[in-house]
């Protein structure tokens, strides 16, 4: 799939990276504000997307050089791994806690393990998300 | 110290461990493992004799569902006793036997293990008393018999028989269990001594009757009696040892074990007297009466074993009589004997047809058939195994000098006490009870006969077998060597057995009846009992030698119409009606299914809401409208409707698109901005997935389907939305529960979370999330595996 | 408001059904997209609709619309995606492998 148009690939450039920005930061913003896990890792997941429509497989798994199926994998180990944690503290399954810490840069932060848990979310459904519009490509070659 | 409860344990946790030991035994036989461990149980059953027959009863209670009612009691009395006695002693017996009749090529650790959990299964039977641990051990039971008479498993016959036996025994266990569930309802208890003290004010409840004629449905199957006794002669498909343990010394007794622990219950009712009586006597003449015509030696032994447990049937019928209320004292006690005889034979029943089993067993093994138009002459070369059977036929005939006899008398001693009961309406037709009792007799004399002399008198017939038949080795005689050694012991200490074991039973089986035991004696006098006991001789031996002249009866019998054929017969016929029912709606159309699952929704859901008068519209509570939205509903309703007459499918998908991104819409209006983020996303990439998956689709081909076809799909559809709409108002317009929303909306205080979609997400339903993340994971192998799947051209060869 | 959403749900689940019972597995996929459209807005409208403002703590108010409905929807969503998905690739490699997408031909011999 060679897609040769100049000015798509410029603005892709560009516009990939706010959103993948823009998915970070709607990532750590959930716990206030609209966001979390998933909606972080489903922004995440169309810039990807993007990028591998405007170019093509070969050339952004060069530049990437991520395996997606790994990415999900990782992501629910993380996540169960994060909920079995509590039970060796006494606490039921999926326990989370959270409390505020007084940081060098950030000032007073929430440092809250459901982060942890929300990361694990997020990368499985990046990796989801993009290994299945792979998948299909790839799937016709 | 639960010492019973670790009795019955022991076998299961025998079972368990003889598969994982068994290949580190290297050449040492299982069996002498598996046989320390009846032996063993045998002593410690031994061992309790003199506090049981002192008049001790030993309760335990492991605590399991107290909180209805269902715990693992144990209740060891005299009966429990007694039956745990044949258990392991005839199991011991029976281990020893096997280990020489199984050749090494069978499965024994299989073997063994299905004979412990049988043997487990048996014991929870005679000492649980709580109904419902009682049936579960009851099935065990059923379910090993299965295993064992299904054990030479490449043979059609024995699975047939293995099923036939189950399909029988376990209906009939279901009907007990309903029995069970009555009387709890009724008395409110599970225990069955409980049930006992409490039962006797309940007589005119309407589930009394159900209640008595369900648990003897139980009963009546599992002891094979009339008309349920056809898979008992299937059964001797298994082994030999398993014929002589499960199917005559112990399983079968089961059901009369349950009749006797329940006439504390039912007993004194005429319904329950002529039922178990009349059932009894029925399969007691029709099991010898069938018995003679069979060829097959064990067939042979299996009609009468059947007739035999119609003999300790009828009599524990007749004497449940002892407890009916308001009768003497005196005429209880006589009555009662009655129960003592049924509880002699069982025993007596036990020892020889154990023998006898264990000796057509010998034949078998040595001679290579057991077919009796093939067998004769062989006492010239199994001398030891003729004597047993001898002992044990003649036993079994009720010829003097061997214990059958003292149970045979005392049986015609209660049928014709029978004949001076005032009660149940005997005085008319208490005069069968005898006349039947002693034509079986007379049967059993001739089968008997049969046995001893078609198969070790006559002329010797070496070109009809394939072996030279010799003696087998000692350990294998051994086992009916002690059974024929304990016949005739107890022919002339009969008392030993009476005063220590059936005495304290027979308290089990008639509480509060004293007196009932008697001395047992040999030698009664010149009586009618005698005389009934000569006759059978003098007209059984006329019977045998002229059988060839009156064989023809039994062609009599059209051959269609037995009960091996009705169960035959219905069987396919439920084979047949099932395979038409499924196919006739099974039709492998993916839209059939749907169409099925939408008419069933729409007729419960819909029905349920109009038939139960939910149906409830009240608009008062609607948030106010805005023209947006309303325009919003407007495009949503249109776009919807468009798809269905969309040309082409990219226009179909962006249909679907602006389905998508107007819910989006929606959840801005309705203030959800993380599901609006989230929607607005997804729709994004399935519209993208969906025109990528179309490059290799084909075409969008118009609906073809007939008219009719579409008008139904057209009904199913809108009688549909309508049951979803109409629900959805109802439940719209009704207040019924609180809403629990307000927990969350302390999300900060407890989640530290000031986004409530959030925290609900993250922390208070995180399972859910989890499990989500999941789901997506695994789709995501699905879809990958899916693609890289190639399916194999050449036709797969397993299959069926 | 409620009362014409529930009718849009109606709408959108009749139009849902008729694709699914159709002989085109496109159709039918189609048809499970729209359906969980639907149900997304009933669960929603099930919560109440704008009787109060976004369930942010950090807004000077006191009424929140419900939030639960709200993620049981989130919920939903990623689901009926991965749903899709799959069994969006699923007929396509049906068609690859059979060379139809019509359930009536799909349908397995009458012996199996």
């Amino acid at each position: 799939m060679k897609i040769n148009d100049v000015i798509l690939k410029t603005v892709a450039k560009a516009v990939v990276l706010v959103i993948l920005t823009f998915g970070l930061y709607l990532f750590f913003s959930g716990h206030h504000t609209p966001g979390g896990g998933f909606i972080g890792g489903l922004v995440l997941a169309s810039g990807f997307v993007l990028l591998f429509l405007s170019y093509d497989v070969e050339t952004v798994s060069e530049g990437i050089p991520i395996s997606f199926k790994k990415m999900s994998a990782l992501g629910v180990l993380i996540s169960m791994t994060s909920a079995l944690v509590p039970v060796f503290f006494g606490q039921p399954f999926l326990s989370q806690s959270f409390g505020y810490f007084d940081l060098p840069i950030f000032g007073k932060t929430e440092l809250a393990t459901v982060t942890i848990f929300e990361a694990g979310i997020a990368l499985t459904v990046v990796g989801v998300v993009v290994n299945i519009i792979l998948s299909i490509s790839e799937g016709t070659k | 110290m639960y010492l019973i409860i670790s009795a019955i344990l022991l076998p299961f946790a025998a079972a368990a461990l003889i598969p994982l030991i068994h290949n580190r035994l290297g050449r040492l036989n299982i069996g002498w493992l598996a046989l320390a461990i009846p032996l063993s149980l045998f002593a410690f059953f031994v061992y309790q004799i003199p506090a049981i027959s002192a008049g001790e009863t030993f309760t335990e209670t492991l605590y399991w569902l107290p909180s209805i009612g269902i715990d693992m009691t144990v209740y060891l009395d005299g009966l429990g006793l007694i039956m745990a006695l044949l258990i392991t002693g005839v199991g011991s017996l029976v281990i020893l036997y096997s280990i020489y009749y199984l050749s090494a090529a069978d499965s024994l650790p299989h073997f063994y293990a299905y004979l412990m959990l049988f043997m487990g299964a048996m014991l929870g039977v005679v000492l649980s008393d709580n109904l419902m641990v009682l049936y579960v051990f009851w099935e065990l039971t059923s379910i090993s018999s299965f295993l064992l008479i299904a054990f030479w498993y490449h043979r059609k016959n024995s699975r047939a028989g293995a099923q036939k036996s189950l399909l029988i025994t376990v209906f009939g266990g279901f009907a007990m269990l309903a029995g069970f569930l009555m009387l709890h309802t009724m008395t409110g208890t599970f225990s069955v001594r409980q049930i006992a003290v409490e039962l006797t004010q309940y007589a005119n409840h309407e589930l009394f009757y159900p209640a008595m004629f369900l648990v003897l449905l139980g009963a009546f199957t599992k002891s094979a009696q009339f008309p349920f006794h056809i898979w008992l002669p299937d059964a001797m498909e298994a082994p030999t040892p398993v014929s002589a343990y499960l199917h005559s010394a112990t399983m079968v007794k089961a059901g009369i074990y349950l009749v006797a622990r329940f006439t504390p219950i039912f007993g004194g009712n005429s319904a329950w007297f002529w039922t178990v009586t009349l059932v009894g006597l029925v399969t007691l003449f029709w099991g010898a009466f069938n018995a003679i015509r069979q060829t097959d030696l064990k067939a042979l032994l299996a009609y009468s074993t059947i007739s035999q447990l119609g003999l300790i049937m009828s009599l524990l019928g007749l004497g449940s009589a002892a407890m009916q209320t308001g009768i003497t004292a005196e005429a209880a006690a006589v009555y009662g004997l009655a129960s003592f005889a049924a509880l002699f034979h069982m025993v007596n029943h036990s020892t020889f047809k154990g023998a006898l089993f264990m000796a057509v067993g010998i034949v078998d093994h040595q001679v290579g058939t057991r077919d009796i138009r093939r067998l004769g002459g062989l006492m010239a070369f199994l001398p030891f195994t003729f004597t047993i059977a001898i002992i044990g036929s003649a036993s079994m005939a009720g010829l003097p000098f061997f214990n059958g006899f003292l149970s045979k008398e005392m049986f015609f001693t209660a049928s014709l006490e029978a004949l001076n009961m005032e009660m149940f309406g005997l005085g008319t037709w208490g005069w069968l009870v005898p006349v039947i009792a002693w034509a079986a007799s007379v049967l059993t004399f001739v089968y008997c006969a049969i046995i001893v002399f078609r198969t070790f008198f006559g002329a010797h017939k070496p070109e009809k077998l394939d072996k030279i038949p010799v003696e087998p080795p000692f350990g294998m005689l051994l086992p009916p060597a002690i059974l024929s050694f304990l016949i005739v012991a107890v022919f002339f200490f009969p008392n030993l057995l009476g005063d220590h074991l059936l005495r304290p039973a027979l308290n089990g089986v008639l509480p509060g009846i004293t007196g009932a035991a008697p001395h047992i004696k040999a030698w009664h006098g010149f009586n009618t009992e005698l005389w009934m006991t000569v006759a059978i001789v003098v007209f059984g031996t006329i019977l045998f030698i002229s059988f060839r002249k009156w064989k023809g009866i039994y062609k009599l019998f059209p051959a269609g119409w037995t009960f091996n054929a009705l169960y035959t017969n219905s069987l396919k016929g439920i084979e047949r009606a099932s395979s038409y029912l499924t196919n006739s709606y099974m039709t492998g159309h993916l839209p059939h299914y749907f169409a099925y699952i939408f008419s069933f929704f729409v007729i419960a859901a819909g029905g349920t809401l109009i038939w139960s008068g939910a149906l409830n519209i009240d608009l008062a509570n609607d948030s106010p409208l805005s023209v947006y939205e309303i325009l919003l509903v407007v495009v949503m309703a249109m776009a919807a409707v468009a798809i269905l007459f969309a040309k082409s499918r990219v226009s179909a998908i962006l249909l679907n698109g602006v389905l998508g991104f107007s819910i989006a819409m929606f959840f801005v209006l309705f203030r959800a901005p993380d599901l609006a983020l989230t929607q607005l996303v997804i729709e994004t990439v399935t519209t993208v997935l969906f025109l990528v998956c179309f490059n290799y689709l084909p075409d969008w081909k118009k609906e073809n389907s007939p008219k009719h076809v579409k008008v139904r799909n057209t009904i199913i559809a809108i009688t549909g939305g309508l049951t979803i709409t109409l629900i959805g108002l109802s439940v719209n317009s009704a207040d019924l529960y609180e809403t629990i929303s307000g927990y969350f909306e302390d999300s900060y205080e407890l989640a530290g979370g000031r986004n409530i979609v959030n925290a609900i997400l993250g922390d208070f339903r995180a399972l859910d999330t989890l499990l989500e993340g999941l789901v997506l994971f695994i789709a995501g192998i699905g879809v990958f595996s899916l693609i890289r799947l190639k399916v194999r051209k050449e036709p797969n060869d397993n299959e069926n | 408001m409620e009362t014409l959403i529930i009718i849009l749900v109606g709408v959108l689940t009749a139009v849902a059904i008729y694709l699914v019972l159709s002989r085109n597995l496109i159709r039918v996929i189609l048809g499970t997209a729209i359906f969980s459209h639907a149900v997304h807005l009933l669960i929603l409208t099930m919560g109440g609709l704008k009787n109060g403002t976004v369930p942010l703590l950090g807004e000077d108010a006191t009424i929140f619309v419900d939030a639960l409905p709200q993620a049981l929807i989130l919920t939903a969503i990623v689901i009926s995606f991965a749903v899709t998905a799959f069994v969006l690739v699923l007929a396509y490699r049906a068609y690859q492998e059979l060379g139809t997408d019509d359930l009536e031909e799909m349908r397995g011999a009458d012996d199996e």
